[in-house]
């Protein structure tokens, strides 16, 4: 399950009727593999460093969170998306647009897959978005790209991204930063 | 009437001291009681620090919503108020739970039927609310005697659907309920049936805990959608329903949310497995050939059945299903294993359940299911019945 190439129109199956749910709380998701924070940790800034037009969408809970926590988040991302070599497009909100999306700026959940066949993105992270809207997003974009996933989730994290951390706050995003670091050096770049 | 206080980090606004479900269920000493179903759900209710109900009190009725009034005026729910019918109810009760109010209400028959477009849009809008079904059937003609063919009207709707046998059943169900739907990766509606008059308005012993405990609240901030508040802009983020905007979507939009829904109800299993001990329960010979599928009383009947046939030496077993939303397929396969002949008795015309069994067993399993015995309309299920219906199938196999 969650293995790249476009599956085409349909979000089914769904990656828990192929048997891949929410990883248990300190484990994470790699495609339908349950492991260790830390590898899943590393493999996704490998793939963030090495697939082309890797993207960062922040959504709502930390481009409009009203607290501390999403101040904190919303700095580290940017220092992320620094160490990553990452884009960022934000997901401003959650409505369709009208009368089309401006895919160049934007991604919205509706129509995820518009924004990544535009920019060219291969691998991308989903992070501060509401976990529905997460979930409709990423089975699309599953279905209809060949994106590689990824899901930095508050809550349980999301099974039909290609890997996902769940419980992820502050502390988590530092240490994250701190791998990506060291797997940056690791591949010279 | 009570007065609303403040809730603290210990204790809710009635003054009950806060614990988890766990602690609730498994852990708190309990008592011996003797009540109705429609009393026991007053008894969870009031131990599940509910935000709001809302109700439609139409007679003939169960003393349910009535009872959830009287915790209101006793200072246990937070708001109660009455729907201009069952439609409304539906609705403010969505209303309630967009908001980030625990909700509860409750219905049966017909009026499960008025309110049905709501359904769906509970689901599709991921909220959290539990309504508890007491089954009865559904006109023409009327019936007010248990009869379950309305949940045969829900399994489709994207709610979790849950089935209690008895009255212990009941209160631990729908207090367990609650925290299962709201669970972030869940965080759908929950629909806990039982069988109208058997148990609601029948008494039973029950153990219940102190009531000067109560669940720890809702926590609407963890929601998968953003609940309705006045700092979130309403305009963007706002459950909206996009479907009506179709030309400017994917098509995929659409599917996309329907499966994630039904995912959603996927995603409960591990939680519903945890607080009901197992998403099916067996009682009976292990390595029975004979099997009955059963869910609510007719599994009570079922287990009598079981009974009557061990002193005939023919032994069975009782695979009681907990859940029907989701489906516990992989459970009853395993159960299933070894059994010849499985037996769905039913308290409906058209058979649900059995449908449901077949549709699981389809290439999965060579078993003979005989959906039955089944009545309606509020006749009971003697024993006798479904001895009748064993003894008549395993002689036509030669047995």
């Amino acid at each position: 399950m969650a293995n790249q190439g476009p599956a085409y129109y349909s979000p089914y199956p769904a990656a828990i009727y192929e048997g891949v749910i929410t990883p248990p709380e300190g484990k994470a998701l790699l495609l339908e593999e349950v492991v260790d924070e830390e590898i899943a940790m590393r493999e996704i800034a490998k793939q963030m460093l090495t697939k082309e037009n890797a993207t960062i969408f922040p959504g709502p809970q930390v481009l409009y969170g009203y607290n501390d926590e999403a101040k904190k988040k919303a700095t580290l991302i940017k220092e992320m998306a620094e160490v990553l070599n990452a884009n960022m497009i934000p997901m401003y909100d959650y409505r369709p647009k009208y009368p089309k999306i401006d895919a160049e700026i934007e991604i919205n959940p509706n129509h995820p897959n518009l924004t990544i066949w535009h920019n060219n993105i291969k691998a991308a992270i989903f992070i501060g978005v509401h976990c529905h809207y997460a979930n409709v997003a990423l089975k699309m974009v599953r279905c209809e790209t060949d994106c590689y996933t990824i899901a930095i989730c508050g809550l349980s994290g999301h099974e039909d991204a290609m890997a996902t951390l769940r419980d992820q706050h502050s502390s988590e995003l530092e240490k994250f930063i701190k791998i990506a670091r060291e797997v940056k050096a690791e591949l010279k770049l | 009437m009570a007065s609303i206080k403040d809730m603290t980090d210990t204790h809710n606004w009635s003054g009950q001291k806060l614990v988890t479900a766990d602690h609730m269920l498994f852990e708190a000493p309990r008592e011996k009681h003797f009540m109705t179903g429609s009393e026991v759900l007053k008894e969870a209710v009031k131990r599940c620090t509910v935000d709001a109900s809302v109700s439609y009190p139409i007679t003939p009725q169960s003393e349910a919503a009535h009872l959830i009034g009287e915790l209101w005026a006793e200072g246990y729910v937070g708001t109660y108020f009455r729907g201009e019918n069952e439609f409304g109810v539906m609705s403010e009760v969505a209303g309630c739970a967009m908001a980030g109010a625990r909700t509860i209400t409750t219905t049966s028959g017909p009026g499960t039927l008025r309110a049905m477009e709501n359904f769906p849009q509970w689901s599709g809008t991921r909220i959290p609310c539990q309504l508890i079904l007491m089954a009865r059937g559904i006109n023409s003609p009327l019936t007010i005697q248990p009869d379950n063919l309305e949940v045969s009207f829900m399994l489709e709707t994207g709610c979790m659907i849950w089935y209690a046998e008895n009255v212990q059943e009941l209160f631990d169900m729908s207090i367990a309920a609650f925290i299962v739907a709201e669970k972030p990766d869940v965080h759908v509606p929950i629909i806990t049936v039982v069988d109208g008059f058997f148990v609601s308005h029948t008494r039973e012993s029950v153990m219940l805990p102190a009531d000067d405990i109560a669940l720890l609240p809702y926590e609407p901030y963890k929601s998968p959608l953003p609940p309705i508040d006045s700092e979130t802009p309403p305009g963007r983020f706002l459950r909206d329903p996009f479907v009506m905007k179709s030309n400017y979507i994917s098509y995929a939009t659409h599917a996309s949310w329907q499966w994630e829904v039904r995912s959603a109800v996927e995603r409960s299993r591990p939680y519903a497995k945890h607080f009901l001990k197992g998403l099916v329960h067996v009682t009976g010979t292990p390595d029975a050939e004979i099997a009955f599928v059963t869910c609510g009383t007719a599994s009570h009947q079922a287990k009598e059945a079981e009974r009557e046939l061990m002193k005939h030496g023919i032994k069975t077993k009782v695979i009681k299903l907990r859940t029907i939303r989701p489906f516990p397929k992989e459970e009853l396969l395993a159960e299933l294993e070894g059994v010849k002949h499985i037996f769905v008795p039913e308290f409906n015309v058209v058979g649900w359940l059995e449908k449901e069994v077949k549709t699981a067993l389809h290439n999965n399993h060579t078993a003979k299911v005989i959906g039955g015995p089944r009545v309606a309309g509020g006749m009971s299920l003697p024993a006798e019945a479904i001895l009748k219906e064993v003894f008549e199938h395993i002689n036509v196999e030669g047995k």
